[in-house]
């Protein structure tokens, strides 16, 4: 924590950043994401396991941007966005400066996407095992029962939209639900109109998604919306070979398309 | 009507629900789901979690649904024909275990829906609606209902406020008309109170640490300070979460579905918190970032609502505090506001 916290405080005090995004003591045992500004301030800097929000999703927020060049603290799943994020042309190297933590709570060298990359594919994080039951439980499910299971857990939703806000991959600024000339999903929030958000969201974070899993940290109604998005990565990666979030190159299955592709239909 | 006080005792309350239920009344209750406490159509009382301090979700969806149908539309040999909906047909409604909080919410709710026009849906659900309140025997850190003119055993907008004694029964005050008729099904249950009996010493301690009227003068005085509001709302997501479990908010979009032939009009949810929710179809947005839409929810419920309705938009439930992502406390950023020099 104090080497974060000088790290932090130099790149201020030298002017290299502007704003250091990291976490601080929030309200009770909270904690939250702290915009730091003024080197003087960068001892409320904090890491412990508490600090799971994917802060990378404030990268690309115009409040933020316009604060200045930023510094990030980021562990593995911030990590694997700023990754996906420079993928999809939303950052550049030299507009961030990383303040990569590694899985022991150890600061990292991370000096460029290079040494990201490296960092990423050479660590495993396993999954909650809480989380990992429960998607096997829902894998096993036949069809019906997994229709059944998902219609019970959608129609809860109240499209407050915290799994969108929350991520830091729907960084769009219209998102399609917004969209209303025409209208392609529904506003309110009954089954179909729960249902069709739900889908096209998992769809477009489909080959995207880091796997942060803030989407269902965020929902105040504990919808495990992790499931869908892990089902769609199993699939990405069984049927592609590709993950999000391991390279700063631009190479999503969804999205680009290779000449030698066995399909024609994209031709 | 002068206030009765009366005791029930603890075995008493399945047979309360019971005659209630018998009267062809719905009630809901608080209902532990899986991790969470929810209000839900009960018919016993077993299934009640008397211990929740606060539901997730407020129980303003019996009073103002997430999604309501306003109308239908349906074209007939050329003409367009409307239809409203048939608000005879809903059912009587008993909220029961609802906090002073949440009860005292419902005049807000009423305020807004009755200020100009008389909102023909909520009016109907409202004049359908009974409510037994339940004093606080415990509170939160996030609870804050002393600091905005309520408290633990407020009896505002409860038709009858049940205190559960140390002994586990209650202490019923029988407040209104409505309250009255709803101890009139079952007379035998409302016992004489003993002497001396007091609510007070059953009640969750909940410290104040302001007025709503110092966060009134001071939101008002502090319309221009984009810094301020800039800096709370920094972190804030712009999710819905904080309006949609907020027991007062009231604000709604109005989605036409279906086809040109045949559909319904619908009244949903919405927030001030989302980016499109002041977007002009010109493309500008006079609340272009997250600050002045945080300003806006702050400002609505402790300075726009007292002026306007002449009541407060904050019950201090807390409801927003616990349910926001990123720890957007209200309490804590209200007390920053009245720490702010102006």
């Amino acid at each position: 924590m104090e080497e974060l916290r000088k790290r932090a405080g130099n790149l201020l005090e030298s002017g290299q950043v502007r704003v250091v995004i990291g976490y601080g003591e929030g309200t009770g045992k909270r904690v939250r994401a702290v915009f730091i500004q003024d080197a003087g301030q960068a001892d409320c800097l904090i890491f412990d396991e508490r600090c799971r929000q994917n802060l990378a999703l404030y990268l690309t927020r115009h409040e933020v941007k316009k604060l200045g060049k930023p510094a990030i603290v980021a562990s593995l799943p911030a990590l694997r966005a700023i990754l996906q994020l420079a993928g999809e042309c939303q950052i550049a190297e030299n507009d961030i400066v990383v303040l990569g933590i590694g899985e022991d709570g150890s600061m990292l060298d991370l000096p460029d996407f290079a040494a990201i990359e490296k960092h990423v594919a050479s660590t495993v994080r396993e999954p909650d095992p809480a989380e990992k039951a429960q998607f096997d439980l829902v894998l096993a499910m036949s069809l019906e029962e997994r229709w059944k299971y998902w219609q019970e857990q959608l129609s809860r939703c109240f499209k407050c939209y915290a799994c969108r806000q929350a991520c830091p991959m729907c960084y769009c600024s219209r998102c399609t639900v917004e969209c209303n000339q025409p209208q392609w999903i529904p506003v309110p929030s009954h089954d179909l109109g729960n249902l069709e958000w739900h889908v096209m969201r998992a769809m477009h974070l489909a080959g995207r998604c880091v796997d942060c899993g803030d989407c269902s940290r965020a929902c105040p109604l504990d919808i495990p919306l992790y499931l869908l998005n892990r089902f769609l990565i199993m699939d990405i990666e069984s049927r592609f070979n590709q993950r999000a979030g391991t390279t700063a190159a631009l190479d999503y299955a969804l999205s680009t398309f290779h000449p030698d592709d066995k399909d024609d239909f994209i031709r | 009507m002068e206030m009765e006080t009366r005791l029930l005792k603890k075995e008493a309350l399945a047979g309360l629900i019971e005659k209630i239920n018998a009267a062809g009344r719905k009630i809901y209750a608080p209902v532990r789901v899986g991790d969470r406490d929810e209000f839900r159509p009960v018919d016993s009382a077993s299934r009640i979690d008397l211990g929740c301090i606060q539901t997730t979700q407020s129980a303003k969806e019996v009073l103002f649904p997430r999604v309501e149908r306003i109308l239908s539309f349906s074209r007939r040999d050329g003409a367009m024909e409307t239809a409203d909906p048939d608000l005879s047909i809903l059912p009587e409604v008993v909220l029961f275990g609802l906090h002073p909080c949440d009860a005292a919410a419902i005049g807000s709710l009423r305020a807004i829906f009755t200020w100009d026009t008389q909102d023909a849906f909520f009016t109907a659900r409202l004049e359908r609606l009974a409510v037994i309140g339940l004093s606080c025997a415990e509170a939160d850190e996030y609870c804050f209902c002393t600091s905005v003119g309520l408290g633990p055993g407020a009896t505002d907008g409860s038709d009858i406020l049940l205190t559960r004694l140390a002994s586990g029964d209650f202490l019923a005050e029988i407040l209104t008309e409505k309250g009255r008729e709803l101890a009139a099904l079952s007379p035998g249950l409302f016992l004489s109170p003993p002497a001396g009996a007091d609510k007070s010493s059953a009640l969750a301690v909940v410290e104040a640490s302001f007025t709503r009227e110092q966060v009134r003068d001071r939101a008002k005085a502090g319309f221009d300070e984009d810094a301020l509001w800039d800096g709370q709302a920094l972190r804030c997501l712009g999710c819905g979460a904080c309006a949609y479990v907020c027991p007062t908010c009231a604000c709604f979009d109005i989605q036409d579905e279906g086809t040109t032939n045949r559909g319904v009009r619908l009244r949903c949810w919405d927030s001030c918190g989302f980016a499109a929710f002041t977007l002009h179809t010109s493309g500008h947005n006079p609340r272009e970032e997250q600050g002045p839409r945080w300003r806006q929810r702050i400002m609505h419920k402790f300075s726009y609502m007292p002026e306007r309705q002449n009541v407060f938009g904050c019950v201090g439930c807390g409801r927003c505090s616990r349910a926001c992502p990123v720890d957007m406390n209200i309490k804590e950023h209200l007390i920053a506001l009245l720490e702010a020099r102006s």
